[in-house]
């Protein structure tokens, strides 16, 4: 192709809905994808779709991806498998409750409704098969779940319908400044040069952002998530617990899909995961204690995806600190499935306006330096 | 179907599939001694309701699904009868709680 | 030591599979002097070639043949060498550190090992044709397990279809027990004569030519045989009711069938090796991927090899003395004894398994499978647990889904129980097909633990440890 305006590192769901808004927008965007689109954690997450529980720097956010999902055919032409039938945190014990209430009382008083506190009677209503000893919920009624591939595909398909190239196989291995543009290497000997770069590179993306000589501690990590064999229907939204970790949702094939956030080991070089059943253990006793008609089910596969962590749980997007015409959308710590519309549209926009509306000055990277 | 060679000694095991109670040989399988009965097909899948029978009888295909003293899915190449074991074969998705 | 020793969570060696590789590999290395374990998932050892070779009913000598009762011979000895025996025993995850999870009577544990030696043999290559999964069509491996298991045999009209030694060790097999077999169906590619002819050499003076000639007189008298079948299919309602076969050009013939049982090789069983993360590449000649080991069986990751016709197929007899190299080589990495000693040991365990390839390429070459009943078309199932069709699947390729860990996002094709064991070599070659590119290109299901299913039950009932609590992360 002729020189593109925007070179995105990373086609994960990021990088897909940056080079889709970017084209949109009119922009000729490039995007350079290591593996194939949607390889790593954007392809294999519990694609949970929720504003419930978020840090509250990232609810603003959320709320306007939300509103892009709930309308995500007319973005991408498919309907991604979102299914709108809503998130429930339980609470395990009346002191877990009154953790909940203040968490409800703390995003009313910043303004936002779409938490809401349930009570037991309302919870077995909802979620009919929890466990006897749930005593009540937060609830998110328009918060749902997805196909996290399909949606990454869809991302892509929709970016190249609207203008945007993709490079698979093609690994980032240097950036540099080259007069006003940015010249990118790859390790197959190619290269490019665009006016801006976008860096989605997740679990690889401080590498990206090393050789601008800006650091980002991204700590690569290994959420572990199980898939159980077919049951009949027994639950619509997707749950989450509140002193543990715990993703449960059941598709409309009937398999249970039990995620978390217990970690595997990982080798990012190798592309490699490891998982550690002490820790799916854990999981599995929580999905025994909440859920007893699980119990003799049957855990068919587990698999780990590699995902980029930032130590205080919030991802990194804005501008570069160090490098003008460079803005970073990574870090998302396992929960940036749902922002994914969103974010595409801030690293556009930031990309080709200098600024946005969005409030995105938390997730500045000068914060780690 | 599937018919018994003769044998020197043979100690008998009493089952019950379906409700129905089968006999069969101390170290058989249970597939094996759902096939010697006559019964073919074990189950039926969740995916389009269509009958499966063992088709490997090692432990391979995943075909011989049945449940077993009420512990569904468990493959019959692989369980050895005992007397008083009940089996149920499977019909689509296994029930809740199975 | 008796299966009723409670299992340790530490031991030197760990064997998994008690087939003639995993017997022979246990027996010398707990001889040795290794702190060996062998897990199997069957009730009695012998794996599948030796299947119930300790109580099986069908015991007349002449019944099942020499060769099965060889695999006697190896469970005294193995019983007496002082290894731990775990029958029963489902091994569902092995980690890169030699962690292994195995479940025992509905419960599961965790325990490590020095170095593991994986034995568990081979699988039926997938056989699919239409009507494939009707109720009634087995392989032949199955009829033999059922023989040697429960002395049972097919009745009614039986038809033995497809290619391969197994097809009429099966024939000769069921015609001493007094059943009639309505015909054995040969899909050997005509072709296939030429390219082995250069090994008949080999062959001739190998131990399986005088075997194999024996086999074939036996049976071809006594049953009808139609070599040259170029087209398969079972058909009936809610079982199979005929099997309906073409020759080249010439018309479509129906035999009405009450079991039909089909065979057209065995391919290692990769799925504890792949999910450990082993190197395994494509045989072109044997059509499958089996994992890259050295002469000892070493795989490429440190601490697992691989022994027996998991390693490569090669038969029953390459297997125990590929299981004896594997233990030496373990007893020597382990420390026991020095390389000077484990090389003068393996001499003759080395020449004996020489010896016991000879002429394997002649047969590997001979049998090789016809594309056509190897890469399907239309509404054949390709995936029997999730049943995706070959059009689905050259559809899924058509939309670019570029192989088959891609596919697992399209369709749920190899994401059943059976995680790909049934379907795994039909898709790559599907797809190699599809996109025009050679099966190495294409690869193999990454599979992962558990590698069969356990219930959430048996998973929550794991130990717990601090150091798993403390590994907590919100998602």
């Amino acid at each position: 192709m002729s020189q593109p305006e925007v070179i995105v590192i990373g086609g994960g769901i990021h990088g897909c809905s940056a080079a889709l808004h970017l084209a949109r927008r009119g922009v000729k965007a490039l995007v350079l994808e290591k593996d194939h689109a949607g390889r790593h954690a954007s392809g294999v997450n519990a694609g949970g779709v929720r504003r419930l529980g978020r840090h509250p720097a990232e609810i603003p956010l959320s709320i306007a991806s939300m509103a892009i999902w709930h309308r995500i055919r007319d973005l991408v032409d498919d309907d991604c498998g979102f299914d709108r039938n809503g998130q429930v945190k339980v609470a395990e014990s009346e002191a877990e409750l009154a953790l909940l209430k203040a968490r409800v009382d703390e995003v009313r008083a910043l303004g936002f409704t779409h938490e809401e506190l349930i009570d037991q009677r309302e919870l077995r209503e909802v979620v009919p098969a929890i466990a006897d000893h749930c005593v009540g919920a937060i609830f998110c009624r328009e918060d749902g779940a997805a196909n996290p591939y399909r949606t990454t595909l869809a991302f892509r398909r929709a970016a190249v319908r609207a203008g945007a190239t993709f490079i698979e196989g093609a690994r980032v291995t240097a950036l540099k400044r080259e007069g006003r543009s940015w010249r990118v290497d790859t390790a197959d000997g190619t290269s490019h040069a665009a006016a801006a770069i976008v860096n989605c590179a997740g679990a690889w993306a401080d590498r990206v952002a090393a050789q601008l000589g800006e650091s980002a501690p991204v700590i690569p990590s290994a959420f572990m998530l199980m898939i159980s064999d077919r049951q009949p229907p027994f639950i619509t939204p997707v749950v989450g617990a509140t002193a543990r970790p715990l993703s449960f949702k059941q598709f409309a094939n009937g398999t249970v899909l039990i995620g978390g956030g217990y970690q595997g080991t990982l080798d990012r070089d190798a592309n490699w995961t490891n998982l550690d059943f002490r820790g799916l253990a854990l999981s599995a006793k929580t999905v025994w204690d909440l859920f007893p008609i699980m119990r003799n089910a049957g855990i068919v596969r587990a698999w780990a995806g590699i995902e980029a962590r930032m130590p205080d749980d919030i991802p990194v997007i804005g501008p570069s600190a160090t490098a003008e015409g460079v803005f970073h959308a990574f870090g998302f710590s396992g929960h940036g499935f749902q922002l994914g519309p969103i974010s595409g549209a801030i690293t556009a926009e930031l990309a080709t306006t200098g600024r946005t509306n969005l409030p995105i000055e938390p997730f500045h990277i000068s914060r780690f330096t | 179907m599937f018919q018994r060679l003769k044998r020197s000694e043979a100690r008998t095991v009493s089952l019950s599939v379906d409700g129905r109670p089968v006999t069969a040989f101390s170290g058989d399988s249970v597939a094996a001694a759902l096939l010697a009965a006559g019964i073919l097909a074990c189950r039926t899948t969740p995916v389009s309701g269509a009958p499966r029978a063992p088709y490997c009888m090692m432990g391979v295909c995943f075909e011989c699904l049945v449940t077993i003293d009420g512990v569904g899915s468990r493959q019959a190449c692989l369980a050895r009868v005992r007397d008083g074991m009940r089996i149920e074969t499977q019909q689509g998705r296994r029930e809740a709680g199975r | 030591m008796t299966a009723a020793s409670p299992i340790k969570e530490h031991y030197d060696l760990a064997v998994v599979g008690a087939g003639p590789a995993g017997l022979a590999a246990a027996t010398l290395a707990a001889r040795l002097g290794l702190d060996t374990v062998l897990f199997d998932e069957q009730t009695a050892p012998g794996g599948q070639i030796y299947r119930s070779v300790t109580e099986t009913p069908a015991g007349e000598p002449t019944l099942l043949g020499a060769d099965y009762w060889h695999g006697a011979g190896l469970v005294g000895p193995f019983m007496e060498s002082g290894a731990q025996y775990v029958p029963g025993a489902t091994i569902w995850s092995i980690s890169r550190e030699r962690e292994i999870g195995v479940s025992v009577g509905g419960c599961s544990r965790l325990l490590t090992a020095r170095h593991i030696v994986l034995a568990t043999g081979a699988l039926e290559r997938p056989f699919p044709i239409p009507g494939w999964t009707l109720p009634g069509v087995m392989t032949c491996g199955a009829a033999q397990i059922l023989l040697k298991s429960s002395g049972l045999v097919a009745s009614g009209k039986i038809v033995l279809a497809g290619t391969g030694p197994l097809l009429w060790l099966l024939a000769a097999q069921y015609l001493r027990a007094g059943v009639t077999i309505e015909a054995l169906l040969d899909t050997t590619p005509a072709g296939n004569w030429a390219a082995a002819l250069p090994y008949l050499p080999g062959f001739l003076v190998s131990s399986y030519a005088a075997k194999g000639l024996r086999l074939v007189r036996e049976v071809k008298h006594r049953v009808k045989i139609v070599r040259g079948v170029t087209a398969l299919a079972a058909k009936g309602g809610d079982r199979v009711e005929e099997v309906v076969y073409r020759r080249g050009e010439a018309g479509e013939v129906r035999l009405p069938v009450e079991t039909l049982l089909l065979h057209q090789g065995v391919a290692p069983n990769v799925n504890l090796a792949n999910s450990i993360g082993c190197t395994h590449r494509w045989d072109e000649a044997q059509l499958c991927f089996t994992p890259v080991v050295d002469e000892w069986g070493m795989s490429t990751v440190p601490g697992i090899a691989i022994a027996g016709d998991g390693a490569g197929i090669a038969g029953a007899m390459a297997a125990e003395h590929r299981g004896r190299l594997a233990a030496l080589d373990a007893a020597h990495r382990l420390g026991k004894i020095d390389a000077r000693r484990r090389d003068r040991d393996a001499a003759p365990h080395a020449a004996a398994l020489a010896r016991a390839e000879r002429g394997r390429r002649f047969l590997d070459l001979l049998y090789r499978p016809a594309e056509a009943f190897r890469v399907p078309a239309g509404e054949t199932l390709v995936c029997r647990c999730e049943e995706v069709t070959a059009r689905q699947v050259l559809e899924a390729v058509a939309l670019g889904c570029q192989g088959p860990n891609q596919l697992k996002s399209f369709l749920r094709c190899g994401m059943g129980p059976c995680q790909g064991r049934l379907c795994g070599l039909t898709v790559t070659e599907l797809i190699a097909r599809a996109r025009g590119v050679p099966p190495s290109e294409i690869g193999y299901y990454r599979l992962r633990p558990p590698v069969k299913p356990i219930t959430l039950a048996e998973l929550a009932a794991l130990p717990q440890t601090e150091a798993a609590a403390k590994a907590v992360l919100r998602g």
